[in-house]
């Protein structure tokens, strides 16, 4: 039996492998999600077999009540709001590895060997760590809390000494195992350190967090496995673990910030002084009338989606102009800059909601090159991430930051609320530009009004 | 005493090499769904929840097991479906929609 349940371990494992190798491409990756579903489901109904199981009626109850969530959760979520439900689900995944820890803890019988006591603890740790994390993450994202960051006098001083305090009581743990009041200690130390790790890091920088949340996340899993001796949990923990690794290792260079900067920095709403200096009478005003026409008039046009876009809800009116200039024969693409939205890959999401082909979604580095023979380039709802001092200008915070070249394109259409600078709090130069027509107020009312002149 | 636990080093430090490996391919495009998808993954540690909650050792392992297991299959259950409903929504352009 127990050969056939680590048989089956393995299946599931090489499954949650395949299942993310199908992952890199729009093809295969419905497949890949699948395969994952099946490891998962093999994982769980060996588990089921185990002897160690007596009584099923808390284990019927639980994955009941779980799977009602889960399932509403999924189906109602806007995806504008997919960065807080996956800092929800982070926290859920960080939660149950403590639990778990603290439930294996509880039903140690016999002396408690070495190993699982170093896991527990770690286990401990991680998982509450990541809940409270995640929670604070989940309540900035849903405006609950204020996404600002909020940072106190000695806040770094605070988390190091209660890390410091963490490994004391781990280690008072190890050595007096049966003192359970050392591991409740733990957990009280690894929640407040959650809260003080996320809140005070806010805006832009959020969907660092998530990214490395989601990495928690999966070592929270992996360190559950360690306390267990289950491989399958090492396994998958740690492809997730790599995996959040990744994206914030992304998330941080298309910031052109790095990892410490963001968790230890607590900048943003930095405003450089020369705003305001700057001479404004230079922006002129266009309407949507000027810009229809010249949209019209060009051959090829690469759109650059930025979050403005999203919070105007403007992706359908925006696909709806797409297609109308598709259909004019003008080749339309769009351009999206990996922090274009409030997670890594957000705004591709979004788009394909919208219906827009994700062969016509490129990725910075597959159309940079292509703006100096493009026609127009149409900025909705973006600022930052065409900043052109990000590429010349040595003193600015974005200096450095990779950007989309729509400066580079002979026309640029920048259609935006105000002329407010980005999170970076830089003003943009390209607002200034000659080539640059600026149409200012709600995206989706003026790209509404571009749709109706394009058709008539 | 120490050496399963040194076999668990092994296994996670490899694991950790083949993730890097099968995810750096992923592009940029489905990095949502890819941080939806490996979230639900996490919630492998229901396995451990599972024991938890039906072993019947002491009322405060089970109602923890519980607690963990309600919280991992949320994360699973949603995490799957949520990336099913996401990738459903990628489509290629020279199909009519």
């Amino acid at each position: 039996m127990k050969i056939i349940i680590t048989l089956a371990y393995l299946l599931s494992s090489i499954l949650f492998i395949y299942g993310l190798k199908n992952l890199s491409s729009p093809k295969t990756a419905r497949m890949g999600n699948f395969y994952a579903m099946l490891a998962m489901l093999i994982a769980i109904v060996v588990t089921l077999l185990d002897k160690k199981i007596v009584d099923f009626t808390f284990i019927i109850a639980g994955l009941v009540i779980g799977s009602a969530i889960g399932v509403i959760a999924a189906k109602k979520v806007h995806m504008t709001a997919m960065p807080q439900m996956v800092a929800m689900f982070n926290g859920l995944g960080g939660g149950a590895s403590a639990f778990v820890a603290l439930a294996v803890y509880y039903r140690m019988t016999a002396e408690p060997q070495l190993n699982i006591i170093i896991s527990v603890v770690i286990s401990l740790f991680i998982g509450a760590l990541t809940l409270t994390g995640s929670l604070v993450a989940y309540g900035k994202l849903q405006g609950l809390l204020k996404s600002a960051p909020v940072i106190f006098k000695m806040h770094q001083t605070l988390n190091l000494l209660l890390f410091t305090s963490f490994v004391i009581m781990g280690i008072f743990f190890t050595i007096n195992p049966n003192n359970s009041s050392s591991l409740l200690a733990i957990l009280a130390i690894a929640s407040v350190l959650g809260v003080l790790f996320v809140i005070p890091i806010g805006g832009a920088n959020m969907p660092v967090v998530i990214s490395l949340l989601n990495s928690c996340s999966g070592l929270a899993a992996a360190s559950t496995g360690f306390v267990l001796s289950n491989n399958v949990l090492i396994i998958s923990g740690a492809l997730v673990g790599a995996s959040g690794l990744i994206l914030t290792r992304i998330m941080c260079k298309a910031m052109n910030r790095s990892l410490a900067d963001v968790i230890f920095g607590a900048i943003g709403g930095v405003v450089s002084e020369d705003i305001g200096k700057k001479d404004k009478q230079r922006v002129i005003k266009y309407a949507e009338e000027d810009a229809s026409m010249i949209l019209e008039s060009a051959q090829s046009i690469i759109i650059i989606p930025g979050y403005g876009l999203a919070v105007a809800q403007a992706q359908f009116a925006l696909y709806e102009m797409a297609k109308t200039l598709i259909e004019k024969g003008i080749s339309v693409r769009y351009a999206i800059h990996p922090v274009a939205g409030r997670m890594p890959g957000h705004m591709n999401v979004l788009l394909a909601e919208a219906n827009v082909p994700y062969d016509l979604l490129f990725d910075l580095g597959d159309i940079n090159a292509d703006f100096q023979n493009t026609d127009v380039a149409l900025v909705v709802g973006a600022n930052d991430v065409v900043n052109p001092a990000a590429r010349v200008d040595k003193n600015s915070p974005l200096y450095g930051m990779p950007i989309l070249n729509a400066d580079k394109a002979k026309t640029v259409i920048i259609c935006k609320r105000s002329l407010s600078p980005g999170f970076s709090g830089v003003d943009n130069e390209l607002f200034y530009s000659k080539k640059t027509m600026m149409i200012f107020g709600d995206a989706k009312d003026s790209i509404n009004t571009m749709v109706k002149l394009l058709k008539a | 005493m120490i050496e399963p636990l040194l076999i668990s080093v092994y296994i996670f430090v490899l694991a950790i090499f083949v993730g890097f490996e099968t995810i750096t391919k992923v592009p940029p495009l489905l990095h949502t769904p890819l941080m939806s998808g490996t979230n639900a993954i996490s919630g492998i540690t229901l396995v451990g929840s599972l024991i938890s909650a039906g072993s019947g050792h002491s009322k405060v392992s089970t109602i923890l097991g519980l607690i963990a297991v309600i919280f991992a299959t949320i994360n699973v259950v949603g995490g799957f479906l949520v990336t099913d409903r996401m990738l459903e929504m990628f489509k290629k352009g020279n199909k009519k929609d």
